[in-house]
């Protein structure tokens, strides 16, 4: 199966890899996947908390390709976005921006788990409600 | 100079030999009558080709001529060789007995036989892939008509004791089949002292063309025959009808001449650059070999890197064409039935790799793919959860993982 240039791109030069200091009451941290289905993803986001903008994302991924490269585009699209917008991406939009073929699709649902459960992780944080999550997943 | 990309994926198949493509050359455009025709030089001529094509495969495996039945490949051998003993021997009984680890040809042709009334046992190999040919012999019931056990498996190289297994079918009156696809070619395989009844192999895994494979049916002590899954003209003493590949059996043929000539010389030469590449990349913290390092086939390694996933890997190496346990692809998601046999974690079978070196590979190649796999084992251990998780020796097993 051939990758995409963007799929490419992200897993050849992934933007924002790394580690955010989780004790830290301004950052929260997904971790979804198991390491038996063959995806792990660790996204964290850094909130400022006067405005309630994501200033800073990192993530780190066990995974495919594209699972890498869906990780690594999340964490380009939460920066300078407010809690409220981050929760609007949608995994379809992970889809068409790397053309993911179908049998991905999976890749671009686990980074939008990723982003709700850190989200929630911040907020959960900060003594608020988690979040549930509108839609089904297959 | 080398070439990229590297192709270290033999195990699925080989580049054809020059010197076979040059003996093939002739039955294209000149020599292209039916191997059937008897009344006319053209079949005459292609016959000869065909009968001397049938030595050349025969001697490779210590058999007669008339034990070789040419086939499409190992895929359809498998399928005469299993459905054809169950339906010849039916009165005999219907117990089948094989191993998990079995490629998909056999798996199947038997899944398939359970729903015509056969009663098949499928026994689970040790850690290291071997099967101990005691508990192939305790599984032997009085309706056992069949023990089908492969030589050398396809993703790890193991190569199971068939000699023990072969004289155990034998004390016990059972028939003895072989799926030696990857085995022939790249080892010395004797049928008689084997004690093999039945074996399949292909041209295209020894540097023969693709579309042809022979069965061996032994014809002596005792004398084995299948029930033919192909109806037709008769060929091949009746077991498999349909017009012979006539340029692909003189390739085949030659293939075989070749791999006999040159096997001592070759296995010594690919077991050396193969273990280098194996010492080289145990190496590397956390990566772990599969299955048996001492008995298994000169050219293959397969090789775990935990934490790191297989597909994403390979993606990292795509200037080496190698293969994966891992199965992101699948809709399952399932990792290698093959390793997860073994009793691996799903998620060492996730990271695996095999390596399949062939004829034309070269040292400056094992070179290139040790520096490149080492890279990206390290660049995606950097960008791995898990690898800092237990670099922070967090143990995976404690957390609860969200399954999707």
């Amino acid at each position: 199966m051939a990758y995409s240039d963007k799929v490419i791109d992200h897993y050849t030069n992934p933007r924002n890899i790394g580690t955010l200091d989780k004790s830290k009451t301004n950052v929260g941290t997904g971790l979804v996947g198991a390491p038996e289905c063959g995806d792990v993803m660790r996204l964290q986001i850094e909130v400022d908390e006067t405005t309630g903008i994501i200033q800073d994302a990192k993530f780190k991924t066990f995974g495919c390709g594209s699972a890498i490269a869906s990780s690594s585009l999340a964490t380009e699209w939460l920066k300078g976005k407010s809690i409220d917008d981050a929760l609007n991406i949608d995994n379809m939009e992970i889809v068409e921006e790397l053309a993911l073929p179908p049998v991905k699709i999976h890749c671009s649902v686990l980074a939008e788990d990723a982003i709700r459960s850190a989200i929630n992780d911040y907020r959960g944080k900060n003594g608020l409600e988690p979040i549930e999550s509108t839609k089904v997943h297959h | 100079m080398l070439k990229l990309p590297i192709y270290l994926d033999n195990n699925a198949t080989t580049q054809m030999d020059p010197r076979v493509f040059e003996a093939m050359k002739p039955y294209f455009l000149e020599i292209y009558g039916n191997a059937a025709s008897k009344s006319h030089p053209f079949g005459w001529a292609a016959e000869e080709a065909v009968d001397y094509a049938r030595g050349q495969v025969a001697s490779l495996i210590g058999a007669s001529e008339k034990e070789i039945i040419f086939t499409s490949g190992a895929t359809e051998s498998n399928n005469l060789a299993i459905k054809g003993v169950f339906e010849m021997y039916a009165s005999k009984g219907n117990h089948i007995i094989t191993l998990s680890t079995e490629h998909k040809a056999v798996l199947d042709a038997c899944k398939h036989l359970e729903k015509l009334g056969a009663e098949v046992t499928y026994l689970s190999v040790g850690y290291d892939g071997m099967i101990d040919p005691a508990v192939i012999e305790a599984a032997i019931k009085p309706n056992t008509i069949l023990v089908t056990v492969m030589y050398g498996n396809n993703e790890l190289g193991v190569v199971q004791k068939i000699t023990e297994i072969g004289a155990i079918c034998k004390k016990h009156g059972v028939l003895f089949h072989s799926d030696a696809t990857q085995a022939v070619g790249k080892i010395p395989v004797d049928v008689l002292a084997d004690h093999i009844d039945l074996m399949s192999f292909t041209a295209h895994k020894m540097y023969g063309p693709k579309g042809v494979g022979a069965l061996y049916v032994r014809r002596k002590n005792p004398r084995v025959k299948v029930t033919a899954q192909m109806d037709g003209g008769g060929h091949e003493r009746g077991m498999r009808s349909g017009t012979l590949n006539v340029t692909g059996i003189v390739g085949f043929g030659k293939a075989c001449e070749i791999a006999k000539t040159d096997m001592a010389e070759e296995s010594t030469r690919l077991s050396g650059m193969r273990d280098r590449l194996e010492r080289e990349l145990l190496t590397l913290e956390e990566s772990y070999l599969n299955g048996n390092k001492e008995y298994r086939l000169p050219h293959t390694t397969n090789i775990s890197f935990k934490y790191v996933e297989g597909e994403g890997l390979m993606m990292g190496v795509k200037d080496v064409a190698v293969s994966s346990g891992s199965a992101c692809t699948s809709a399952s998601l399932e990792p290698s039935y093959v390793l997860k046999s073994l009793g691996l974690d799903d998620e060492l079978a996730h990271s695996s790799l095999r390596f399949g070196l062939g004829r034309f590979t070269t040292e400056a190649e094992i070179d290139y793919t040790i520096n490149l796999v080492k890279e990206a084992v390290t660049k995606l251990r950097e960008m791995s959860p898990l690898w800092e998780m237990f670099k922070e020796g967090i143990d995976l097993k404690s957390i609860q993982w969200s399954e999707h």
